[in-house]
């Protein structure tokens, strides 16, 4: 399907209107271009060169956390996995479904494209909220682990010390700042890539730092839903908790590495001949 | 002048089944509580910045003050809002409500059931409100995000009923089925209440 995958460089109308045989591939990557000049994509009908009899419809799964749902206890109740990650997880992941199922625009994408596409630049689709939420939570189950909290090490603890004075400087920090998450969000540390630096960032309902290409290392649910069974109105418990019991550093430190390959955290060790 | 967590003029446990009473103690006890607490210590804050001349941290507590303070005004509607069945909870508004209601959305039903769409659909934290506009003598049906009070959506907005939902409204109940949630709040909707504010705002034109 070599003609599938030429770049025409006629403009989107013109070709539209041999509308025939414009392949959907082709409407597909002048869509993203639009995209990618901050233009929304309009909806249009998808003419395709072979009529399929039936449709092919994309879908992104449900992941299971890396641990079983009582894996957490007694931090994180499984009551509270159960709930959390069987219906509230899954109905974004469904909700995401079900929208992406009405229209092939935003087909092809993987979750991290697909979150900063309906981000779109700001003014964001509909499917944005689906989307960001599916992969906030994919990353937050990841971000902790059983037997998870003490310290960080190796190099994620001395890009701490650098960036935040010490590690104890650090996690009064991020419980300041989830403390005062005003309503449902999220509380990040993330890897900033133009600063080069760790920093700490609230965002609200289902935003997330991947919008504004941020690296994110670590995340911590701050809705009402995912402390409320476990721990009531005590929100300094659950980020103590979280702090102290859950975070995983190992995750972290993971992250961090593959972060190193974007962002260039220090001046080479260049030895003098 | 410090403020205090106004008495609830009925038990926790008076809203059952729609809402249960623990909910209805946490929510009271501690989450209106910690909004009154925060709001006096934003306010004493203020007024400290306002006698330094400090502008920059009169500006920085604006946040604070709108989300605790608006918390506080908010649950304190909320709370006249609803009302034990014996007491009237539930029973269908009568007078310039009702001919209000059934002009401006068609009849009781459609309202409700504009309320409950509306508030399913807010995503995050915020309220549902019924509220009158002064200025256009009309009904309006609105959504405010996370604590701020109706005044944010306009000037001459005045709530009459206001539906919290915020996830620990109903949770423990409920879990994520803010829907039903929003079903059973109508069987202990204090109507009285909002027909006399409308009444104030509109006597009998």
């Amino acid at each position: 399907m070599s003609w599938c995958c030429t770049y025409n460089p006629l403009p989107l109308y013109s070709r539209l209107q041999v509308t025939d045989f414009s392949c959907s591939w082709q409407l597909k990557n002048a869509q993203k271009m639009l995209l990618s000049l901050g233009k929304k994509p309009e909806k249009k009908k998808q003419f395709y060169r072979f009529q399929t009899p039936s449709k092919v419809v994309a879908y992104y799964r449900l992941k299971t956390p890396p641990y079983k749902l009582d894996a957490l206890e007694p931090y994180m109740s499984k009551r509270t996995l159960e709930m959390h990650w069987e219906e509230h997880h899954r109905a974004y992941v469904e909700g995401l479904n079900k929208q992406l199922a009405n229209d092939d625009i935003l087909y092809g994408y993987t979750m991290d494209e697909l979150v900063k596409v309906t981000y779109n630049n700001g003014n964001p689709l509909p499917e944005f909220n689906n989307a960001a939420q599916v992969w906030n939570h994919d990353f937050f189950w990841e971000s902790m682990q059983p037997g998870g909290g003490e310290m960080p090490e190796l190099g994620v603890l001395q890009q701490i010390e650098k960036d935040f004075g010490s590690y104890t400087n650090f996690k009064e920090k991020f419980t300041e700042s989830a403390f005062t998450v005003f309503g449902s969000g999220w509380i990040w540390l993330v890897l900033k890539r133009e600063e080069r630096q760790l920093a700490i960032i609230k965002t609200s309902n289902a935003i997330t730092p991947l919008v504004w290409d941020d690296i994110p290392i670590i995340c911590l649910d701050m809705w009402e839903h995912a402390y409320y069974l476990d721990y009531k109105n005590d929100r300094e418990k659950y980020v103590n908790t979280f702090m102290n019991h859950l975070i995983s550093w190992n995750v972290a430190m993971e992250r961090m590495a593959r972060a190193e390959a974007f962002v260039n955290l220090g001046e080479p060790k260049i030895p003098i001949a | 002048q410090t403020f205090s967590l106004p008495d609830l003029p009925y038990d926790y446990g008076a809203l059952e089944p729609a809402i249960s009473g623990e909910i209805m103690q946490l929510h009271h006890q501690k989450h209106h509580q910690t909004y009154i607490t925060n709001y006096n210590k934003a306010l004493e804050q203020l007024n400290d910045a306002i006698e330094k001349g400090d502008s920059a941290a009169v500006v920085k507590l604006q946040s604070a003050i709108k989300f605790n303070g608006g918390g506080h005004v908010n649950h304190s509607i909320f709370w006249k809002n609803l009302a034990p069945v014996r007491e009237g909870g539930g029973e269908l508004p009568h007078g310039s409500l009702g001919w209000a209601i059934d002009a401006d959305f068609g009849s009781l039903e459609k309202l409700i059931q504009l309320m409950n769409a509306e508030g399913a659909a807010l995503r995050g934290s915020g309220w549902v409100w019924l509220a009158l506009d002064k200025e256009l003598k009309k009904l309006v049906v609105e959504t405010t995000a996370n604590q701020d009070p109706l005044v944010t959506k306009g000037p001459t907005l005045v709530p009459l009923l206001g539906i919290d939902v915020w996830e620990h409204a109903y949770y423990l109940q409920y879990k994520n089925v803010r829907p039903d949630y929003l079903k059973n709040i109508w069987k202990v909707m204090n109507w009285k209440y909002a027909s006399e504010v409308y009444a104030k705002e509109c006597p009998s034109s």
